[in-house]
This record gives C-alpha cells, structure tokens and sequence, in this order.
C-alpha cells in the first residue's frame, strides 16, 4: 500500500456572506486534509456551509460571498495567492466540479460533443479531431452510445445529463473532484447507476473526490472519511466505519438515529429538538448547545475546537476533551 | 430625517429606495399644488388682463403673463387640478374595468378568455394617442369625455397584466390548497389570486397615471377636450406655442410653452419614477431571505 | 351485521385512469392525425383500509402524484372509479364535492409553495373553517390556535400572526399539516410530506402525522419515492411503474419477500446508512420510458434482467400470490433466485 500523500490541505478557511441583514459565516475557520485517491464525504444540512465549502475550495464562491481567510494548499500551492488566470487553469483541468442541478449545468444550445470538446481544448493543446475521439472515448466509459456525440441536452434523460456532466469534470483527469450533491435530484435507481459508475471512475482514474451531500446513505456507501458539518463549522471528522460505529459528535449521533434505514425491519427514529441556529445570530459556545441533550455549563461560554481523539478522528465537542 | 424615517419604515433599499422617493417628492409636490391651488395662487387664472398681455417673468407675474394678459403662475397652479383630474379619473376608470375582466378572463380560460383577448388585443393594437384623439373627437370636448377616451386606452393594459398574472398564479400549488379545502371559484380568485397579482397593478397604476398625463396633454394640444378658459398644461402649450419664435423687435415669449412643458415633464417623470422604483421594491421582495 | 358489509374497504380504487394530451407546437398540431397522450395513470385498481397508511411508492413518471390528485378529485379522469364509502366521488356535483372535501385532504411536498404568501398563518389554517361556515369568529380562532399547537408551533399566539416567509421550512409544513387536519377530515394524501425538509426535521414530521392518524382516526396515502420512509411509516404498500402498480401488500411482504423484478431492483438500489454493508444491487439497463407510448406488454420488460417471450406480448395483471400481497409479472420472485441473493 503506498503512502498516502495530502492533495489537499484546507487551514483555517473563512468565507462569508455579506447580505443586507448582515454577516453570514457560512464557512467558519475550517481545518483538514485529504490524500490523493481518497474520497472525503462533507455531510451537513441547509445551513451547514457544505456547498459554500465546495465553491471555496474552487474559488467560485458567488457574491455577496468572499472567501476571507485560511489557506487553501492543493499539490503544494496555496489557492488563496493565485491570481484568477492561474485559477482558470487549474479549474476544469486539475480541479472540477460536478453540480447537483444536471437540468441546469448544461448549455441547452450546445451538443453534447462540443461541452467536452470545449473543455478538452481549453486546457490541452490539441487538434479538434484528436478532442473528439477522447470525448467519444469518454462517452463510452461513461454508459452513452459514442454515436450520441452530436445531440443536445434535452435529448438526454436527467439520468444521461448527470453522467455527461461527470464526464466534463473528469475529462482532463483532474486531481480532485468536488461534487455537490450529484444524485440528489436523481430517482432511486438512477442514482444507483450513477453511484455505481462513480465507483468504478473512481477506481479507473484513481480520483480524489469530495462528495457533499446530505444523504447519510450515499456518503455511508461512498466516503473513506466523512466531515460531519453543522452552521459552518466542521464538528466531527473520522473514517467512515468509525463515524457510524461510533458517532462521537452528538449532532452525529442524532443525525444517524433520525435517519430510516431500510435494512432494519423495526426502527424508532430520534428527533433533534429545536432548529439549526440563525447564522446571522449564533449562540455563545457551542453551536449545537440548545439542541444538545448532554450540554453543560462550557458548552455556553466558549467554543470547542475541533481537536483529535486517535488517528483519523477528530471532533469538537467537550464531551470528548 | 423624513427620508430616513421613510426608509426605515418600509424597508426600501438600494435603487429602488432612490427612485421610489424621488417620484414621490415630486408626486407630493404636485399634489400640494392641486390641493393648494385657490390658496396659493395669487390670482384668478381665467381673469384676463391682470396686468397687461405678453409681460415676462418677473417679481409680481412669477412666470409671466400670457397673450390675454392672464397670469401664467396661477395657470399652472390651477391648472394641475384639470390634469391630475383627467389622469385619476381614467385611470381609476381604466382599472375599474380592465382588471375584473383581466381577473375572469385568466381564471375562466376557454372560449370566454379567447373572445376578451381578441377584444382587449385589438384595442391594444392602436397606437395609444391615436385611438385617444379618435374616441375624444366623436365624444366632444369636456373634462369627462377626456376621461372616458383616455380610460379605454389603457384598459386592455391592466386586462392583459392581470390575465397574465392570473395564469401564471392560478398555477401555484397554494391555489390547488384552496380548492383542497373546498373553496370556491369566487373565494379562490379574490383571496389566493388577487392579493398577489396587486403588486403588480400597483406598479402599472403608477406607470399609467404618467402616460395619461401626457396623453391630455396631447389631446389638449390638438384642442381636443380642454375648453377654453380652462387652465391645462396642454392647451396653454397650445395656446403659447405660435409666439415662441417671437414677435418681431420683442424676441420669444418662452414663458408661454417653458412653464407648461417644464410641468408636464415633472409630472410624467414623477409618476414614472414612483412605478419604476415599486417595481424594484416589490418584486425582488419575491426572492429568498427577505 | 353482515360481515361482507363490515369488511368493505374504506376506499375503493377501480380502473383509474388518466391520460394528459401532449402539448404539441402549432405546426405540428395541423399536421398530425392523432393526439398523443401521456398516460400517467393506465388502470389501477387498489383498496384502502381504514386506519391504514398506505404507501404508494414510485420513481419519476410512475403516476403516484396524480393519482394522489386523483383520489381527492383534484384532476378529473379519464376513466375509472373512486368510491368513498361506496361513494364515487366523480359522481358528485361541484357543490356536493365542495362539502365533500372536509373528509379528504392534502399534505403537499413543497411547504413554501403552498402556502399563500400574502396570508397570515391563522387565516391560512382558519380560512377552511370559515369557508364550510364552521362555528362563530371566536370559536375558529380557537381552533386554530389549538391546531397550532397540537403541530407542535407554539406558542401559538406568535404563529398565529406570522406570514409564511417568517417561517422556517419545517414549520411551514407543519402549518401545512395543520391546514389538513382541521376540518377534521377522514382521508389524507400525503405527497412526499417530507422531501424538502432538512433530513434531521423529518422524523419529527413523520411521527407528527402518525400521532395525528392515531389521535383522529385517520386514514393516509402516503407517497413517496423514498423506500426507506414507505418503511418506516407504512403498512401497507404499494409499488407504482410507468403508470401501473407492480406489486401491492403488506410491508412485510413486499420488503421481506418482494417478486417482482422492479421492486427488488428499487430495494437493492437504495443506498444504506452503514459503511459496512455493500449494497448487492440489481440495476436495471437503461431509464425509464416515456409514459406517452409504453413498451408494449410488460411495461418493464426492455428493463427487465428476466424478461422472456411472454413478457413483451400481453400485460401482465395484478394476481394474489401470497396473503396479502400481489404482484403483475409472469416470473414473480425469481430474480432473487436467478441472482442467488
């Protein structure tokens, strides 16, 4: 087994939303690593900065949002000191994204063939004819008939357009994919199909991927390491088995009892009192304290860093030191 | 400070805030002097030869007199009322009709909604101020007719907005609870579809009160509604306009055509700037976060 | 008392169908000969008990939406029966369906959607009192803030003033469900109740409407595309493709042992919460056909990994294979064998 080497390393990262009712920390000093190969799993709900991670890390947050500190360091640059030109050739190339929305991620007056070929010649310098055999190539691997090469989205089923977006992030091969909430808009057994393809890119390409979603099913199927997020802030990090063994964040361990498991025969499911907080008024302490039920008297007063409890664990919560 | 107050209170921000308030300081100026006018005025406006014919401004005839030697300050002044009075009576007309027709049309659909479109389209066909000088040539001069002609130009506009509205409302999910829970047809278009197609119509009221100004003014201009002596913008426009390039030894009487136009300018802008900025202000509030 | 009459469900489904035209360009509508339909529910028959939940469960273009619209006569048909208590709802003329609507009501998916955006949330709730004419001003007031508070959004006072963008999204649904219940209906349709609300709200949600069935006696169509919640909160279940229902039974029958090809790919697809189960699944080639010309026969068949001769000819019908439990295939329960799972 060869030694895993961090592709990307995320410290301290801000961004915040600057709206009329005031600041939304959406991403609130957020720290951690992911080697090369491996699939982080970002799992949060609305609120949670999930997405806002996503786009930051590919510096697309849209305004009124602004990344405002931290280090964003892939394959040993930091992201945060590049110069938008630099960014352009880094995105699509060496770093892509896959969009939840496949309806809307496609150019409706462009075939097919043209999104990868556009893409393709973009970043390699290569003849159009030589694009066009790699885009065929990448139809195939993807499940589409190579010959659909020249038909226009709306000829393709929601299924088809989320494959051919994955096929336009991984085009160049990148070093990491962020995905956001791929198969969420996806029926059952589509998202099977595209889960299962994901797999096997993964496997073929050797891919790095984030893979942000709120299905705790789909990161439980997917995810080496999941990073359990809540209002902004990353409360628990931990390798897959681990996390659902043995939740160790309590909003982890309500999140996974509140969730139907269609394995089980007989399931009482838990509730999580009270609401995610306003982001625009977070509590004092911890963010979960009101809804916490093991909270104590410093969960009020100060905040609790995301620390470490062995090797490829870490949470943020007192309970845990 | 009042401008503060105002903001705050109805939370108006961003372009919308300026344009909003802009046209209603002017819209509150004009309805100062068309409250005001016997008050302020400082002379009858249809009594001629106050101080003698084609005086230029100056501190007693503030904008000088015209060619019967009436004051043209307290024409303008009075004459805002013949104005304002011909642009709220046929827009209150327009409104009255056009949207109960836009309202069954929309929600009925089918051959009914067909036969109002045809109608209401053809109307709109016509180029507004032409159709308004045909209808207030066959229905003769006077105040009222002016109102009714002006008023059918603009009913096929509130008809068509509000069918519009209706039909892209009319498909909302909370218009299917209604009708879950067992409402009437009736109950359904006043207290699910109408509440939200009115911000809308408060908009295109705005927006029409201007263009009906300027379509008197222009009526008035061809002398087609205004008697004389009634003090109008337009028909003193009218009035003044042959001695603008002047007489010869005594230069331009400007202040015959200067003062009507400068106001129905105003006006129209006042009315324009008060709908453009609604606008603004009502529909991005139908976005997220608000 | 006459045990058949005793037993008769509650409500009875017969040969439902709807077709949509399809909207066609002007050119094209001179030009073609027919008019095309999208058959969005072809023929189903199915019957609720009282007291039931029952799950009708399906992907995009399975019917399970509109036939929700249908039972509540929210959509005219095409064809077929609703009986309510022996009664056919497409019987009842507009004024007696109006009244009708009290025992029939609707929890929709899409909270903020409807919900009127212009009306407060004690009219919004209130508002179906006052349309069937139902107690004095006081006495609705009442009721409403009662409702409130049994939905959990207290203190209601402060609810009962609020308009709907004040609201959270899981509150919104939970004036939704309020609005459903007041009128003290005996038949709710509930589609996809939970979708769009955050994933840790939904089991507050669902466990709010499986108090109010218990509390009120109600009976509830619960659809959903997500097998896991037809799980937990369903008893009887029933499985809907392209217009059609596959397979129809108890809970335990169709997750324990499901027969037909479609439902066991659906079972196998779906993604399971422990990193330590793999899903084994059966993934049928292909996506699902457009509902305006279904394969002929089966209309699974081109998906179906066991597909013979017979199956493209003649549609297979909905038979009792075991108690309680019926399936539409002519190979029922042998993919599993086939796949040794």
């Amino acid at each position: 087994m060869s030694i895993p080497e961090a592709i990307l390393e995320v410290k301290g990262l801000q961004t915040h939303y600057y709206t009329r009712a005031g600041v939304v920390k959406a991403v609130d000093n957020i720290s951690f690593v992911i080697d090369k190969g491996e699939t982080l799993g970002l799992v949060g709900e609305s609120g949670s900065g999930k997405s806002t991670l996503g786009f930051s890390i590919i510096r697309l947050v849209p305004p009124p949002g602004k990344i405002v500190g931290g280090k964003i360091i892939f394959a040993g640059t930091d992201l945060m000191k590049s110069k938008e030109e630099e960014m352009r050739e880094i995105r699509g190339k060496r770093v892509s994204m896959i969009f939840q929305d496949p309806m809307t991620s496609l150019n409706p007056l462009m075939k097919i063939g043209d999104h990868l070929t556009e893409t393709i010649t973009t970043h390699l310098k290569i003849k159009k004819d030589e694009a066009l055999e790699k885009a065929k190539a990448l139809l195939d691997k993807l499940g589409i008939s190579p010959e659909r090469i020249n038909d226009y989205p709306h000829q393709f089923s929601g299924g088809m357009r989320q494959r051919v977006v994955i096929g336009l992030a991984l085009a160049l091969n990148p070093d990491l994919v962020i995905a956001d909430e791929p198969t969420t808009s996806l029926d059952v057994i589509i998202e099977a199909q595209i889960l299962e393809l994901l797999k096997k890119l993964k496997a073929d390409y050797n891919l790095t991927l984030i893979l942000i979603t709120h299905n705790i099913g789909v990161v439980a199927e997917m995810a080496d390491h999941i990073a359990v997020m809540y209002a902004g802030k990353i409360v628990e990090l931990s390798d897959a088995s681990s996390l659902f063994d043995n939740p160790l964040h309590p909003y982890t361990k309500a999140l996974l009892e509140s969730v139907p498991n269609i394995r089980l025969s007989e399931q009482t499911l838990k509730w999580i009192l009270g609401m995610p907080p306003d982001l625009l008024s977070l509590p004092k302490g911890c963010r979960f304290n009101s809804r916490c039920p093991h909270a104590f008297k410093k969960c009020f007063e100060t905040e609790p860093e995301l620390m470490q409890i062995s090797k490829n664990r870490f949470v943020a919560c007192y309970l845990h030191g | 400070m009042v401008r503060l107050w105002i903001t705050r209170r109805f939370h108006i921000r961003g372009s919308g805030r300026f344009l909003t308030l802009t046209g209603a300081a002017i819209i509150a100026l004009i309805a100062i002097i068309t409250l005001l006018a016997p008050i302020i005025a400082p002379y009858d406006p249809i009594k001629r030869d106050v101080g003698g014919a084609f005086i230029a401004p100056n501190s007693q005839f503030l904008m000088g007199t015209d060619l019967h030697g009436r004051d043209v300050y307290s024409r303008i002044l009075y004459g805002s009322r013949t104005v304002m009075l011909v642009a709220l009576a046929s827009t209150l007309l327009s409104l009255i009709i056009g949207v109960p027709i836009g309202l069954l049309s929309g929600y009925v659909g089918g051959k009914t909604d067909r036969v109002l479109s045809l109608i209401m389209d053809s109307i709109y066909s016509f180029p507004g101020l032409i159709l308004a000088i045909a209808l207030a040539a066959m229905l003769g001069p006077g105040v009222v007719n002016m109102s009714m002609a002006i008023a059918v130009v603009y009913i096929p506009t509130y008809f068509r907005m509000v069918r519009g509205q209706v039909l892209s409302v009319k498909e909302n999910l909370f218009v299917e609870a209604a009708r879950a829970i067992g409402a009437k047809d009736r109950t359904v278009v006043f207290n699910y579809i109408f509440p939200n197609v009115l911000p809308s119509i408060i908009v295109v009221v705005s927006l029409n009160i201007a263009d009906a100004i300027l379509t008197e003014a222009g009526l008035s201009f061809l002398g087609l509604g205004i008697t004389a002596p009634t003090p109008d913008w337009g028909f003193d426009l009218k009035s003044g306009q042959p001695y603008f390039p002047g007489v010869p030894g005594r230069g331009s009487y400007w202040w015959l055509i200067t003062f009507p136009g400068l106001m129905i300018i105003i006006a129209v802008l006042g009315f324009s700037l008060l709908g453009e900025g609604l606008n603004e202000i009502l529909n991005p509030r139908l976005r997220e976060g608000e | 008392m006459d045990r058949k009459v005793a037993m008769a469900s509650f409500i009875e489904v017969k040969n439902l169908k709807k077709y949509f035209p399809v909207q066609k360009g002007f050119l094209e509508t001179i030009l073609a000969r027919k008019i095309e339909y999208v058959r969005a529910v072809d023929g189903i028959n199915f019957d609720i008990e009282r007291g039931a939940m029952f799950g009708l469960v399906g992907e995009s273009g399975s019917g399970k939406t509109t036939t929700g619209r249908l039972l509540l006569r929210l959509v005219e048909p095409t064809e077929g029966e609703v009986l309510f208590n022996k009664v056919n709802i497409f019987t009842l003329n507009k004024e007696e369906m109006r009244t009708f609507r009290r025992r029939m009501q609707i929890i929709f998916q899409d909270p903020s959607a409807s919900l009127n955006p212009r009306m407060r949330i004690g009219h919004v709730i209130g508002h179906a009192l006052e349309i069937h004419n139902i107690g004095s001003v006081e006495e609705r007031k009442k009721a409403v803030l009662n409702v409130l508070e049994r939905v959990g959004l207290s203190p209601p006072q402060a609810f009962y003033e609020k308009y709907p963008h004040q609201l959270s999204g899981g509150q919104r649904q939970r004036v939704v469900i309020g609005r459903a219940i007041i009128l003290r209906p005996e038949f709710v349709v509930a589609d996809e109740p939970v979708a769009m609300i955050d994933v840790s709200l939904r089991a507050q949600i669902m466990d709010l409407m499986m108090e109010l069935k218990r509390e009120f006696n109600l009976t509830f169509l619960y659809i959903t595309h997500d097998l896991a919640t037809a799980k937990y909160m369903c008893n009887e279940i029933a499985i809907m493709y392209l217009g059609k229902i596959v397979e129809m039974g108890s809970k335990n029958e169709i997750f324990n042992n499901p027969m037909h090809p479609y439902t066991t790919a659906l079972l196998s697809a779906v993604p399971v919460p422990n990193p330590k189960l793999k899903p084994q699944r059966i993934i049928p080639k292909g996506e699902i056909p457009s509902p305006i010309n279904p394969p002929s026969g089966c209309r699974f068949h081109p998906r179906c990994p066991i597909a013979t001769g017979e199956c493209p000819r003649k549609e297979p019908e909905l038979t009792p294979i075991r108690h309680n439990h019926q399936v539409a295939c002519y190979h029922p329960g042998e993919i599993i064998k086939r796949l040794n799972l």
